[in-house]
């Protein structure tokens, strides 16, 4: 095992181009993706968690665009060396990221109703995807659609295979969707709230589905939900995201029982938990998120923020600092801007 | 007064003067501002409004009787306007000697480049009533001259020496409202049933939907042409025109009515309908006020698309013969006229008729369009 | 009736309620066959208490809530509701016009604060239709009862002018909040209200309604899959499971000491924010079962880990195993189930 990351977020920012003036879903993101590792992405709406998917993948629509930054995958090239590739210099409609996408990297949605052709038997969607990536004969493939069904837990893969996908609940769907993703023996699997349509006992299964099959194929995984607790039960890293920008990254236990930035405090006290007394108020942030073409200068949470400093925090936008070995914060209680600095 | 206990409220929600505007704005309001952003919408909706200026000020824009026929004039080409006479600004044409071609027959015509006819704005020209009321005989340009050939033919004639120019623009009346009571008569009967097919259900609206299933599978030129066909004798040719068209859109509103009883199923089962209901509002305003105000810009993006379909259908049926006939006036029956090749080879002109049918027709559906898009500013 | 009207009586009281959808197939929709999404429910909400009902989409908790503010029609059982003339009514049986004079007592807070709310009414008018509907003629009377409800749902009133689409989602919702407050009703009932918003303004909007019943005495019957923010509002939950109670006691009790085993199960797939508690999870086999062909006797039994012969063939019943705590399951009292406790509660830390 070695220390280096398998994919390196740096500095992404991702914008929409609208008319009524560019939207920065996501402004400046940074983190790292290790082998074998969890990352949770955790924010709210109109964080940029999802868009960050999107762009590792090279997938998102127009109007919006990578405007900088760079995507690094650690991938064999052509000639079997080992190398990087810069994932948001490739030409998005190119042989190279189509391989990438769906082969090393793949993808589980939150709706998995939607991500299937319902003309399609659900065997016919997998054997496709595993014929697209490898040079395999059909019934060969067959045979592994089937063994990946057994192995996201459909019960009697045999004949659901030539199910359509209407005729799945939504449980099953999701892990029929989780077989189509492995089907290659992807490196990393991004999940983008993949339990949230489904309930609870349903997550749990898709939960404990996902853990499992991390254990056995070491895969990175990389979760993005705006759930606290699916975090808690995922995660090795977590990134925490604020209208498109990282305020804090670190080890789990960290961000939960050491978190620094006053979003992710905010945030932990105001979850709602199943430990609380009957009939207890909660903390709360006050306001709500800004709509996204009203971004406060900034901070961007200074607005919401119970510890901003006036004439600082609105002025200068704080940047993602270490803090100690594994975390990282963005906020001006532990780093001066550096304009300003020695004054 | 609110200052006292601002932390009472859940937050600043301090608003740009231009964000205030976005937020007190009304539907109709919110879709002028995404409609305006639509240019092509825009210009075309200009262009449809030129049209029906041109329809309600046809005769004022001609400058010579559309009906009156005159052999030594027969088909003469489009006459180019000199605006310029030794430098000074004097419009006019000149004058045209018409001669038989000795080895063809036909008859040809040369200008005169020492006879200039002077044009006139304003000039008195045949009698009309300027918007049906006010009897006059002016018009927008016209020339002072008598004889046959001592005339402005912009566009040219047709065989039977009418000018061109002047049929056009009364064509325009004819084919640009013609289609309007057809389609009126359509909305209405569309929004009707299919609302009462929407809102009641059951035995009614299984009825009024396999009655749509019958009605669209009837096919339309055959029964165009028996309609024709049985209609009173004494009947002028615009009229037994108009009752068809009236006829035809008792069968055309079926594709409205299933939009606006999709609409009402849609719209039962949403929550906002459902509160005014616990409210206790009345069935009539929660019809009136709440449901159909979401499918008002629906419906008039759905009616300028049917517009155009009713103009084309006159233009074909007329040119095909079974719409309207002369001695009436329309595009489509102007087209008549170019129906052979040897006409259209010899007399390129005739075919000027296409170009505002596909101008208007053009500008119908972009229109269209723009409103479908606008229509729902909170989609 | 008014032997009935006792000042103790519950607020809310249902009995064997029913609601049956059937299933119709071919030409001639012949009727082949019920969902039962609504199977013999039966509780009771005191005044000024919350009740929750949980349970997974498909158990039938919003159509409950449905057919007791008669959006829907119940296919049978009593919804008896005391008015605020102190009578009793039987709101299932009344026909839709006889309906009106209580209808504006019971009010609904919605899950989608953007489709509750009709996009082209300012929030004036949203909130001024009650007012309208029930007989306030007058506009500045209308005004000023909209400018309190505002104040009430801590919003501020001079935005009354504003459309739906100037406002964020948690401020959505408290329009919808003070809407339902507008004729003074005594019972809310708040189906997922706070499901669709994000993490940090469902807290808002919680505190809200807890502040709004200690204020105006309002009576909740609070329907929600999400177990963590049932914990924070309620005094009772009902637990249901394919159109049916199978538990139902006071919120500490539910918790700490469930009786039911799918009880024990939803709290053990509630996803713990503190990654120090990645414990073992009691993880149900299969899915829920279908409400058009339930299996036979207790519905719960083919995910059950504890079931047993008996549980097969004999459907139980809901009783009473503590005061104020009703299980229906067979073996309610030889099985240790374990709850959710606080950590570092009851324990040194």
């Amino acid at each position: 095992m070695t220390n280096s990351p398998i994919l390196t977020v740096d500095n992404l920012k991702t914008y929409f181009f609208t008319d009524e003036g560019a939207v920065r879903a996501v402004d400046g993101a940074s983190f790292e993706v290790h082998a074998g590792k969890t990352v949770g992405i955790v924010g709210e709406s109109g964080c940029g968690k999802s868009v960050t998917a999107l762009s590792i993948l090279r997938i998102v629509q127009r109007p919006g665009r990578i405007v900088e930054g760079a995507i690094r995958l650690r991938r064999a090239d052509a000639s079997g060396k080992r190398g990087e590739v810069d994932l948001a210099s490739l030409d998005p409609e190119g042989a190279e990221i189509r391989a990438i996408r769906g082969g090393e990297i793949a993808l589980v949605f939150q709706e998995p109703m939607t991500s299937f052709s319902p003309h399609y038997t659900i065997g016919n969607q997998i054997v496709e995807t595993i014929q697209l990536h490898q040079a395999v004969g059909k019934a060969e493939a067959r045979s592994r659609t089937i063994e990946l069904l057994r192995m996201v837990g459909i019960p009697r893969p045999e004949r659901r295979i030539d199910e359509y996908p209407f005729e799945l609940s939504g449980g099953l769907r999701q892990r029929v969707m989780i077989a189509m993703a492995l089907s290659c023996n992807p490196k990393i699997l991004i999940a983008d709230e993949p339990t949230t349509a489904l309930d609870v006992t349903t997550q749990a299964q898709i939960l404990d589905l996902l853990r499992d099959i991390q254990a056995r194929t070491q895969m990175s995984v990389i979760i993005i939900t705006h759930d606290m607790g699916v975090i808690a039960e995922m995660a090795d890293d977590v990134i925490v995201m604020y209208l498109g920008r990282v305020v804090e990254s670190g080890p789990v236990d960290e961000i939960f029982h050491a978190p620094k930035h006053p979003y992710t405090q905010a945030l932990l006290r105001s979850i709602p938990s199943i430990f609380a007394e009957p009939r207890s108020k909660l903390p709360t942030i006050a306001g709500s998120i800004p709509h996204p073409h009203n971004r406060p200068s900034g901070c961007p949470f200074h607005p919401r923020c119970a510890e901003a400093m006036p004439g600082l925090c609105e002025r200068h936008a704080p940047q993602l600092l270490p803090l100690s070995p594994s975390q990282k914060a963005s906020c001006f209680l532990y780093h001066e801007p550096e304009e300003v600095a020695p004054a | 007064m609110t200052e006292a206990k601002p932390p009472a409220f859940e937050d600043a929600l301090v608003a740009s003067a231009a964000e205030e505007r976005v937020s007190v704005a009304t539907q109709w309001q919110l879709m002028w501002w995404r409609f305006r952003k639509h240019r092509l919408a825009m210009i075309s909706a200009l262009v449809i409004a030129a049209f029906y200026l041109v329809a309600i000020f046809a005769d004022f824009l001609a400058y010579a009787d559309p009906h009156k026929t005159e052999a030594f004039r027969s088909l003469i080409a489009p006459q180019p306007i000199h605006f310029f006479d030794e430098g000074r600004f004097s419009p006019h044409v000149f004058a045209l000697i018409g001669k038989r071609d000795p080895r063809t027959f036909k008859r040809v015509y040369e200008p005169d480049p020492e006879r200039k006819i002077p044009l006139r704005f304003f000039a008195e020209g045949y009698k009309y009533k300027f918007l049906g009321l006010i009897k006059t005989n002016r018009h927008l340009i016209g020339v002072e001259g008598g004889a046959a050939e001592e005339l402005i033919f912009l566009l040219g004639t047709d065989q039977l020496g009418r000018d061109l120019w002047s049929r056009l623009m009364i064509a325009c009346r004819l084919s640009l409202t013609i289609g309007l009571a057809g389609v009126t008569l359509s909305l209405v009967l569309g929004v009707l049933l299919g609302g009462i097919s929407g809102l009641y259900g059951g035995a009614i609206d299984t009825l009024i939907q396999r009655v749509i299933e019958i009605l669209r599978s009837i096919p339309t030129i055959p029964l165009w042409m028996g309609l024709a066909a049985a209609m009173p004798r004494d009947w002028g040719v615009v009229q037994v025109y108009f009752a068809i068209t009236v006829i035809l859109s008792l069968i055309g509103w079926t594709d409205l009515a299933r939009v606006v009883r999709g609409r009402f199923l849609a719209l039962r089962e949403e929550d906002f309908v459902l509160a005014a209901e616990l409210a206790g509002v009345g069935q009539m305003r929660i019809i009136f006020r709440h449901m159909v105000p979401s499918f008002l810009s629906h419906i008039i993006a759905a009616t300028t698309l049917a517009l155009p379909n009713m103009i084309i259908s006159e233009t074909a049926l007329s040119f095909l013969g079974l719409g309207l006939r002369p001695p009436a006036v329309s595009w489509g029956v102007l087209l008549q006229d170019a129906q052979n090749i040897q006409t259209v080879a010899i007399s390129p002109w005739l075919l000027t008729a296409a170009i505002p049918v596909v101008a208007v027709i053009l500008a119908f559906n972009f229109l269209g369009d723009g409103l479908r898009d606008a229509a729902d500013p909170y989609g | 009736m008014s032997e009935r009207s006792k000042a103790d009586a519950p607020l809310l009281e249902v009995k064997k309620l029913r609601r049956f959808f059937p299933i119709r197939k071919g030409l001639l929709r012949r009727v082949v066959g019920q969902v039962r999404a609504v199977d013999d429910v039966s509780f009771h909400i005191k005044r000024g208490e919350t009740l929750s009902l949980v349970g997974e989409s498909g158990c039938g908790k919003t159509t409950t809530a449905r057919c007791i503010l008669r959006a829907l029609k119940p296919t049978a059982g009593q919804v008896l509701f005391q008015t605020a003339a102190g009578d009793v009514v039987d709101t299932a049986a009344l026909p839709k016009r006889a309906l009106q004079p209580f209808r504006h007592q019971m009010q609904m807070i919605f899950q989608d604060p953007f489709s509750s709310l009709n996009p082209r009414m300012t929030v004036f008018d949203i909130i001024a239709e009650p007012l309208l509907a029930s007989g306030v003629k007058s506009r500045e009377q209308r005004r000023r009862r909209v400018e309190e409800l505002l104040e009430l749902a801590r919003l501020r009133p001079e935005f009354m002018g504003r459309y739906p689409h100037a406002f964020s989602g948690g401020q959505r919702q408290r329009i919808g909040i003070a809407r339902a407050l507008a004729l003074n009703p005594s019972l809310i009932v708040a189906d997922e209200p706070v499901s669709a918003l994000d993490v940090s303004v469902q807290a808002q909007i919680l505190n809200l309604m807890l502040d709004l019943q200690d204020e105006l005495g309002l009576t909740y019957l609070f329907v929600a899959h999400d177990l963590s923010v049932v914990k924070h509002i309620s005094d009772r939950v009902a637990v249901m499971y394919v159109g049916k109670i199978v538990e139902i006691a006071e919120t500490k009790h539910l918790f700490n000491a469930p009786q039911h085993p799918y009880t024990e199960a939803l709290l053990s797939a509630v996803p713990k924010p503190d990654p120090r508690l990645r414990a073992e999870r009691i993880a149900l086999k299969g899915e829920v079962a279908d409400a058009a062909q339930p299996p036979t006797g207790c519905y719960f039994h083919p995910r059950c880990a504890y079931a047993i012969d008996r549980c097969r063939t004999e459907a139980p019943q809901l009783e009473e195993t503590q005061p104020g705590h009703f299980v229906s399951c067979h073996r309610a009292k030889e099985i240790e189930l374990t709850g959710v406790e606080a950590p570092g509660i009851g324990k040194p830390s």
